[in-house]
Order: structure tokens, then C-alpha cells, then sequence
């Protein structure tokens, strides 16, 4: 049983920390899949931008042996088996499972109020009219059924072949939790430090956020989280997990996977020129950006913001239009690097063949077996 | 929040920044090689606090030449170096990648970074000397007071914010390449020189909002740049002869540093940025 702290008077408690996340990246652009001994450690070089109240891995190329299966991970709070069941009834009612277990843990390691952790590897069982429903939104809406109906469970990973785990600790301690060096490969590792300023710190809260196979992790806060959240809902997203972030993930699957848009569209929707930026670029990008504005002004993300936003086949590193968080992109042969700083990238590959810094609002977009992501090298410092 | 169980969300919370700090003495005889007036710190493993503590150390033994090896990220080196009794500056040489407010608060040193630096470079620095051999990030020189600063290549966004001069205080930074928006951003004093060394042949510089919501000191600007790149808040000018000296002193310096021909640097054309009003905001803030 948690009790709260009791402080003599308010000059004790503690201060609101303003602090800033640590994000980073890495992928394997020919899609060779690694351990996570870089993510881990570059986190830790930045162990400064958190704060022990939230850290999270995600994985591409996970789950090799189940890549043709939905890879469920759910949580339950407060050790709530009435919830699992619940849950594992309704999944029983519109999926078929092929497999399911508790997700390994590392009994040695203790971390704060952990939830009990499981993953399921579904298919969708659809019944009559479903039969037309696309097996994404399928997934989505039953996700979203059940993180808004049952108490406790929050599912927090729901793609093919890919993997979210995080919790509350210093990153390297969930990934110790959760022994990912030891049991996992992948070929897309991105991993948050978080530094809790706004919004609590508990399990379901930390980043990386993640929809069918999307994930975002995030730096900074989205001041125009009320707008976005609204206009997310007509779209049947909705957002329970009392954190900003939460609004990127679904405004990604909105854009990206229903809609088809391009990232490098949409991260001119997240983080759009400046009017008077446009006002100086030629007639054919001003009726663009003009509409791109006029059309998606609810899903502007204001405020400061860096996102390494993933999925299969791409990892791409993006920030708010003035750059009021860090990002620093480096390559060395096929591994691209995305990191909240430089000198934890040069900690994990010191011989580091090329750093750069994209303008703010320039997405760096990785992609598998190609080199779009020199294509923002231009455009940097 | 009832269903997050009326957790004390505090709970989890340990100090990332002073948590697991060890002993100075420890840190010192394992890790620091003294001969003479130099000395030589492997700062592989530690946090910035041990880096910090352990110069420190080394300073009150004599020493006044010190290199810092292994160097990933650690913040804040070279602050808290301060020593009122007739103590000699030092030079602190750093391989090769500092991690933010390097340099911060600097009293009267120098620091010369064998690679790339990181955001905030000399914060808020009141005097000594910076040199870093690679780029730098986002706001260098934020609120610096004194002393120089140069760094070879590019820096970031928000160069100089609020940087100042007062009386004999009369801080300088020195860029070769160019920067990103907002350079010279509340800028209220001190000499910002921006040479555009990495820039193509007529390419403009990169940064946008240039000197917006300046109201002192002077941008001198090598190369190209369009009007719509200025902020409201500063007029360009061509340089008079004062300008060019002090231009020419400073571009010598740079190449003194890194290299490069400084008659061939002076050659191309400059501009001066000023502000146009000494209170840009007087009317929306006074009343």
C-alpha cells in the first residue's frame, strides 16, 4: 500500500521538475535485425533527461515465428485478475489465439508497482458484416474497446511482428525487467527516458505509445493536446492513457495507414510552415502548405516537441517547426541513428561516419534499403 | 485519477542527477594522472558532477594544463571552477564529445573541445575562452556576459539569446559556418561574427528570424542573406572602418585556431546587423 508523503510545509515538496525526455533511435536499414545492447546503453549515456519514472523500449522484427499474428501486449494494474479475465473472454470472443503467455520477467530486478504483463498472438475471428472490415481496423477498434471498458487493462502493443515494453524506472532497469538484451533481436530498437513533468508517471504512461505496428516515442509536450484529442475522436480514436503523447500515435495511424498520406506530408501536418514561411515559397507549395494547413489545423501539434516516430520498414525523426527540443541524426554503414543527443550516439559507435541536424519541422526519414535519410543531410547543420 | 489508485506518483522519483555520486578522493587516484603542471582525466563512467568535482581536484593540486579523455555527453564542464586566490587560468582540453552548458558559468578558463559540442554552450559564461573544433548546437553563447567563444563549423538554433555586455564586459563568439533560426535572438550586447565558411558560393545562410527581439550588441554577417531572413528588430548596415578592425581582429583569431586564410575570409563581403530600437517590445509591455 502506497502512502503519500507527508511534507512539514510546502517549501518541501518537491519542485516541478522542468526537465526534457531522452529519445533514441536505431535501425538497420537493410534490415538486419540486433540485440539491444546500443539502445540500452545510449540511453543510459543520457540517464540526465530522466527521471526514473518512465522508460520503454519498441522492436521491429520481434517476433519472427508470429509475424503473420496481431502481438497483443496487455497490462493489468493493480494485480487485477477480474480484469484479465474479462479481457482474455473478449479477445477469446473475437480473435482466435494461437498463443498466449506471460511476458518474462527478471525477478531480481525491482521496479515500481509493476503491473502484470501479457501477450497474446491473434487473428481476428470476424462474424458476418465484419467480414468486410479491414483486419487493421478490426484490431483497432477492439483495442480501443478495451482500454476504454475494462477497468486495469490497457493494451499497449498491438502490432505483427513488433513489440512495446516499458514501465516506470530508468530505462536500462525495464529492459533489465524485462531482459530484453537477453531475449530479443530486431532491426528498428527506439527507447524513451522519461522525465514526467505535466501528466503521472506510471506504467501505462511511458512511452514508446503504440497502435497496430506505430509507435511514437516523444520529447517535449503538445500544447494543443485538447484540439487533437477532439478531432481524433470523430475519427474513433480515443485516449485514455493520461498523456500527451498518445495523441501523435493515433494521429500517425489516422494519417499514415488510413489515409495513405506520405510521413514526409504529414510531418508538415504535425509541424507546418510558418505563414509568413510561405508567403516567401513558390505558387505550386504555397497552394500545398496552404491547404495542408487549412485542412489538418486540428492535428497541428503545438508546442515543443521531438518525435521518433516507427514502423515497419521506417523510422523517422521529426521536430516541432522551431526546434524547442534536440534531435541529432548519424549514419555508419547500415545503421542510422536517431538520439535526443549527439554524444550518446558517438558513446555507442565511436567511429561514427556522419552527424547532422535537421532543421526544425524536417522529418529525417529512414527507410529499409534505401538512403532517404541523406536526404535531409542538405537541409542541416 | 481513481483509476491510478490514489498513487503518490512521486514515488518512483530518483535524483538522475546527484543519486550514486562517488567520493572525489576515490575518483581521483583512480583516474587522474598528474605530471607537473598537467594532468590528464579519464572520464570514462563518470557523471558530470564526478567530472566536475574530480577537476576541481586537480586544480587545487597545482595543476593547470588538463586534458579530459573519454569524454560521452557529461553536462556542465568546466562550471564551479572558481578560485579567488591569485589562481592561474587553466586550459582544459576535451576528447571529444561534452554534452550540454559546456562551459557554463566559465570563470575565466579555457576550454578546447577536440570534436563536436552540444546545446548551451557557454551558458551564461563570464569569462575565458571556448574553442571548439566541430559544430555546436542549439543556443551557444545563451546569456553569456565575457570572454570569447569560436567554434569552426555550424551551430544550431537560437545562437546568442540574450547574450550581453556591461561596461568593460564585452562578450564574443565567433562562428565559421552558418546557423539555424534565430540567431541573435533578445540579443543585448556583445559581438556575434558569423563567417559562412561551409556554405556553397551565393548559398544564404540557414537562418530565418534573424536578431529578432534585439535590442543591443552587433551581428556581423560574411555572405548572403535575403531581407525576409532579418527579424523586425534589426536594420543591416554596410561596415565602417572601426567595424572592419574589429572584424579583422577576430577572423585572425579564428584562423589562429583552425586554420584557413584570414585575408582570403576578410575578402568576401559583410554586413552589420543592429537593432533599430533599444526597448523593441517597450510599447507592449509598458504601461
Amino acid at each position: 500500500m502506497l502512502v503519500q508523503k507527508y511534507f512539514q510545509s510546502e517549501r518541501f515538496v518537491p519542485d516541478k521538475d522542468m526537465d526534457a525526455c531522452g529519445l533514441f533511435g536505431v535501425m538497420n536499414i537493410s534490415g538486419k535485425r540486433f540485440g539491444g545492447e546500443m539502445a540500452i546503453n545510449a540511453i543510459k549515456n543520457m540517464k540526465v533527461r530522466g527521471s526514473g519514472l518512465g522508460g520503454g523500449f519498441a522492436i521491429y522484427g520481434l517476433y519472427p515465428d508470429y509475424k503473420d499474428y496481431y502481438a497483443l501486449h496487455i497490462m493489468y494494474q493493480n494485480k487485477n485478475l477480474n480484469a484479465k479475465r474479462r479481457v482474455e473472454a473478449f479477445l477469446k470472443e473475437h480473435f482466435y489465439m494461437v498463443y498466449d503467455e506471460e511476458i518474462p520477467t527478471n525477478p531480481d530486478i525491482t521496479l515500481f508497482s509493476p503491473p502484470i504483463v501479457w501477450r497474446y498472438f491473434v487473428a481476428p475471428q470476424k462474424k458476418n458484416e465484419e467480414l468486410a472490415v479491414p483486419d487493421d481496423e478490426y484490431v483497432v477498434s477492439r483495442v480501443m474497446y478495451l482500454n476504454t471498458n475494462v477497468d486495469d487493462a490497457y493494451v499497449f502493443s498491438s502490432g505483427k511482428d513488433v513489440g512495446v515494453f516499458k514501465g516506470v524506472g530508468f530505462p536500462e532497469e525495464i529492459a533489465d525487467y524485462f531482459m530484453l538484451d537477453r531475449l530479443y533481436q530486431g532491426y528498428i530498437w527506439t527507447v524513451h527516458s522519461r522525465f514526467p513533468t505535466n501528466t503521472p508517471g506510471w506504467w501505462g504512461g511511458a512511452h514508446p505509445f503504440n497502435i497496430l505496428d506505430w509507435t511514437v516515442v516523444h520529447n517535449g509536450e503538445i500544447s494543443s493536446y485538447g484540439t487533437n484529442r477532439r478531432f481524433l475522436e470523430m475519427h474513433n480514436y480515443y485516449c485514455t492513457l493520461f498523456t500527451d503523447t498518445e495523441v501523435l500515435a493515433y494521429a500517425v495511424d489516422l494519417l499514415m495507414r488510413r489515409q495513405g498520406l506520405p510521413i514526409e506530408v504529414v510531418s508538415k501536418i504535425f509541424a507546418p510552415p510558418m505563414w509568413d514561411a510561405i508567403e516567401h515559397m513558390k505558387e505550386s507549395d504555397q497552394k500545398l502548405y496552404t491547404t495542408l494547413r487549412m485542412t489538418y489545423a486540428p492535428l497541428l501539434m503545438n508546442g515543443p516537441f521531438t518525435v521518433i516516430i516507427a514502423h515497419h520498414d521506417e523510422m523517422i525523426g521529426l521536430t516541432d517547426r522551431i526546434r524547442l527540443r534536440p534531435i541529432t541524426a548519424g549514419a555508419k554503414e547500415d545503421f542510422v541513428f536517431l538520439s535526443s543527443e549527439e554524444a550518446a550516439i558517438r558513446a555507442v559507435c565511436p567511429d561514427l561516419e556522419l552527424a547532422w541536424t535537421p532543421p526544425g519541422g524536417e522529418p529525417v526519414v529512414v527507410r529499409l534499403n534505401s538512403k532517404d535519410h541523406l536526404l535531409s543531410v542538405n537541409k542541416s547543420i | 485519477m481513481s483509476r491510478m489508485n490514489g498513487m503518490n506518483v512521486k514515488f518512483g522519483y530518483r535524483d538522475n542527477f546527484l543519486g550514486d555520486i562517488r567520493p572525489v578522493d576515490e575518483l581521483f587516484a583512480q583516474n587522474v594522472i598528474i605530471e607537473g603542471n598537467r594532468g590528464v582525466i579519464n572520464a570514462q563512467g563518470m557523471r558530470h558532477k564526478e567530472i566536475n568535482d574530480v577537476l576541481r581536484e586537480t586544480a587545487k593540486k597545482g595543476v593547470t594544463d588538463i586534458t579530459v579523455n573519454n569524454v560521452f555527453g557529461q553536462r556542465y564542464i568546466g562550471t564551479r571552477l572558481y578560485f579567488p586566490q591569485n589562481h592561474k587560468p587553466l586550459t582544459i582540453e576535451i576528447n571529444k564529445f561534452p554534452g550540454n552548458d559546456l562551459g557554463a558559468f566559465l570563470n575565466g578558463h579555457k576550454i578546447i573541445v577536440n570534436g563536436n559540442a552540444q546545446d548551451g554552450v557557454g551558458n551564461t559564461m563570464d569569462d575565458g575562452e571556448i574553442i571548439v573544433h566541430g559544430r555546436a548546437g542549439d543556443v551557444v553563447a545563451m546569456s553569456m556576459r565575457g570572454g570569447k567563444i569560436f567554434i569552426r563549423d555550424n551551430v544550431g538554433y537560437r545562437t546568442a539569446i540574450h547574450m550581453k555586455e556591461y561596461r568593460d564586459k564585452l562578450p564574443v563568439l565567433v562562428i565559421g559556418g552558418t546557423a539555424q533560426d534565430f540567431l541573435g535572438e533578445y540579443m543585448a550586447g556583445g559581438i556575434v561574427i558569423l563567417l559562412g565558411l561551409s556554405l556553397k558560393n551565393g548559398e544564404p545562410h540557414r537562418a530565418n528570424y534573424i536578431g529578432t527581439g534585439m535590442h543591443g550588441g552587433v551581428i556581423f554577417l560574411r555572405g548572403n542573406v535575403e531581407q525576409h531572413q532579418l527579424g523586425k528588430e534589426v536594420g543591416a548596415r554596410e561596415l565602417d572602418d572601426a567595424d572592419k578592425k574589429i572584424v579583422a581582429k577576430y577572423v585572425h583569431e579564428y584562423c589562429s585556431h583552425f586554420g584557413g586564410n584570414a585575408e582570403e575570409i576578410l575578402s568576401g563581403r559583410f554586413i552589420k546587423l543592429l537593432p533599430v530600437s533599444l526597448r523593441p517590445y517597450g510599447k507592449i509591455y509598458a504601461y
